[in-house]
């Protein structure tokens, strides 16, 4: 029984964790760019350079004001997002999957460096959730569902973490692991996860907005 | 917790609408601002914010009233806007009274939290949606809407009738020749280099700064003009208001009347707001990418004169001086370099603001803020220690506002806060420095 529910997340789930989410993300694009669109102002006020030199000065680690003036929120969000993002990808579990599904592989992390990154997740959401309520100007805005999000996002780590350390049962943990990595998936494009997609697109038109239109910058 | 004395402000122009608002019609002009005045913009921001707080610090109004969370830019978003969202334009008369405090007198739209926030939300566009709301609905606070009005009226925002203005301007150029021999404010001169604009204060209460400016062009021999009739004033209060409609009447009227008179540019007065109106909010408002001339304000002006020797400074002023950066011309058009350079140029002893250029507070004036009036000075001051707290820093004695707002708000605050200083607009320091032709 266990081995079908095993086959079965590995399998059909993880599928609709992709397909949801590369649907929810296209779904959101498409109905934003017609939007777009109705706002006679958003396209032609896009400019390439300015919107690049502003997510240049927001990518870059400090390469902001209000980054220089938070050393620490700064580096634990740089390392959480960089982990967050670099480590499924090329976690040796993952690229040992898709080789066996797909046949495709790829250089992966070695193990320990793998380990390190996802404490540096699940360290980075812990962060989170202190700061959330620690400081006033953060708690007043934070809800259950801030705490739920976070919480959501460091379960896929924290469960890959005790399966790879070997602690609980190792499938069960797997299961665990593919469910709440799906969950995952599926609210990127329906919750504030979102800022994943809009990051790019907000920041490249207020870059454009204050280069191009306000002669000013925006960091 | 904002403010118990700030909630319990009587303010006509909301309590009154408040208290003949429907919930169907709340629903109905929230409906209408979200579904049809609203796109892209207003989705993306609202999607994006991940409540991460880091506006907070951004916030005049935040700092200035002992960082209450109540007050950093993403609650009044959570206090207003979210909970009309939420709630899908079901919402009490009660919030629409708490969103009006909120979004006219605890935020100036200065746009300075847009330069905090990670993903670039900009804040100040949400609070304006609020305002629209609100506008939609009659509830705004009393002085505004009178401003309002009076645009909607006589086109300008003090009712200031049309031969009052030719009269003052007739007055002015008297003035001027006084001065200066051959001084003169040419009207409705077409084909002229410049227009000149000015905002309503300055034929109200200011009329010296327009005989100055006669002086200034005659100084650096410029070809300029004034218009005699509608479309002289863009100081535009309605966009502020939430009144769109108006204020793209301003906007439209104002540039028709540069297209009619054939000019080469528009020069703007000391005005951020009006600045903003001609460059950016109104040709948004219309759907033109930009302006039909191009516009500079007074500052860049200044700076084109001083630079290139058309005006000689004769003496300067050793008065110690600092000056204050207005939003809608720093964060909303990056002047900060040239303003410093008109202010080293007339005065010898500049001492800077910390923090400065595009991260200098706003003057808690501007955005319509000092126009909601008297009943809400109070909250005005409160909301603005922090300005205090650098002008006095500074050491100055004088504190150059470019900026009719900025001007009259650090007045206030100078006043409020005993700092012993003074407010000058630049014109009135070129008049003291600058050369004059026998």
């Amino acid at each position: 029984m266990e081995q079908t529910i095993y086959e079965w997340v590995r399998g059909p789930l993880v599928w609709v964790g992709f397909v949801g989410l590369l649907l929810g993300g296209a779904v959101k694009l498409t109905r934003m760019a017609l939007l777009a669109k109705r706002e006679k102002s958003v396209f032609p006020t896009f400019d390439a350079r300015f919107g690049l030199r502003s997510l240049v000065h927001w990518l870059v680690p400090f390469g902001s004001h209000n980054m220089r003036a938070r050393p620490v929120m700064t580096a634990v969000s740089y390392l959480f997002h960089v982990c967050l993002l670099l480590t499924p990808l090329f976690v040796m579990g993952h690229a040992v999957s898709w080789q066996q599904s797909w046949g495709v592989s790829w250089w992966s992390l070695p193990p320990l460096a793998a380990d390190l990154m996802t404490l540096m997740v699940i360290g980075g959401c812990l962060f989170f959730i202190v700061r959330r309520v620690a400081a006033p100007e953060v708690r007043n805005v934070t809800t259950w569902r801030e705490h739920a999000i976070i919480l959501l996002v460091a379960s896929p780590y924290v469960t890959a973490f005790i399966a790879h350390q070997q602690w609980l049962d190792y499938e069960t943990m797997i299961v665990l692991h593919i469910v709440t990595g799906v969950l995952w998936l599926l609210a990127i494009p329906v919750t504030w996860l979102s800022h994943m997609l809009w990051f790019v697109f907000a920041r490249a038109y207020m870059g454009s907005e204050f280069g191009s239109v306000r002669n000013a910058r925006d960091w | 917790m904002a403010d118990t004395v700030d909630m319990a402000v009587k303010d006509r122009g909301i309590d009154e609408a408040v208290d003949k608002l429907t919930p169907e019609r709340i629903e109905a002009v929230i409906r209408h601002v979200l579904d049809h005045e609203s796109a892209a913009r207003l989705k993306v921001y609202l999607e994006t914010c991940v409540r991460c707080g880091l506006c907070a610090e951004a916030c005049h109004t935040y700092m200035s009233r002992d960082r209450d969370p109540d007050y950093a830019p993403v609650a009044k978003v959570r206090d207003t806007l979210w909970a009309m969202v939420q709630a899908k334009g079901r919402v009490s008369s009660e919030l629409i009274k708490k969103s009006a405090r909120i979004a006219f007198t605890e935020c100036g739209a200065c746009r300075r939290c847009s330069m905090y926030c990670p993903f670039g939300i900009d804040i100040a566009y949400l609070i304006m949606t609020v305002r629209r709301i609100c506008s939609l609905l009659e509830a705004v606070p009393q002085y505004l809407q009178d401003t309002t009005n009076s645009h909607a009226a006589t086109s300008n925002q003090m009712w200031v009738q049309p031969d009052e203005w030719i009269d003052t301007l007739m007055w002015q150029e008297e003035e001027a020749r006084d001065a200066l021999n051959g001084a003169r404010i040419p009207l409705d001169k077409e084909g002229a280099e410049i227009m000149y604009s000015v905002i309503a204060p300055e034929p109200k209460i200011l009329a010296q700064l327009i005989g100055n400016m006669a002086v200034i062009m005659r100084a650096a021999n410029v070809d300029w003009t004034m218009p005699s009739a509608d479309g002289w004033d863009n100081s535009n209060m309605a966009m502020y208001s939430g009144d769109f409609e108006v204020m793209g009447r301003v906007e439209r009227a104002h540039w028709e009347k540069a297209r009619q008179l054939k000019v080469k540019r528009v020069v703007m007065g000391e005005c951020g707001h009006a600045y903003r109106g001609a460059v950016y909010d109104g040709p948004k408002w219309l759907g033109w990418q930009k302006p039909p001339i191009p516009m500079v304000h007074a500052v860049e002006f200044y700076y084109e004169l001083l630079s290139t020797g058309r005006l000689k400074i004769k003496q300067k002023i050793d008065t110690p001086v600092t000056v204050q950066d207005p939003c809608n011309i720093i964060r909303g058009r990056g002047l900060h370099e040239k303003l410093r350079y008109v202010v080293r140029a007339l005065c010898s002893d500049f001492r800077d603001m910390e923090p400065r250029n595009e991260h200098n507070y706003c003057c808690a004036a501007g955005g319509g803020v000092i126009n909601c009036g008297p009943p809400w000075k109070l909250s005005r001051m409160k909301s603005i220690r922090v300005k205090a707290e650098q002008l006095s820093a500074t050491g100055a004695k004088i504190c150059i506002t470019p900026c009719h707002n900025c001007h009259s708000g650090i007045e206030d605050v100078i006043g409020h806060y005993k700092l012993g200083m003074h407010v000058s607009f630049i014109n009135e320091l070129l008049i003291k420095t600058i050369e004059l032709p026998e």
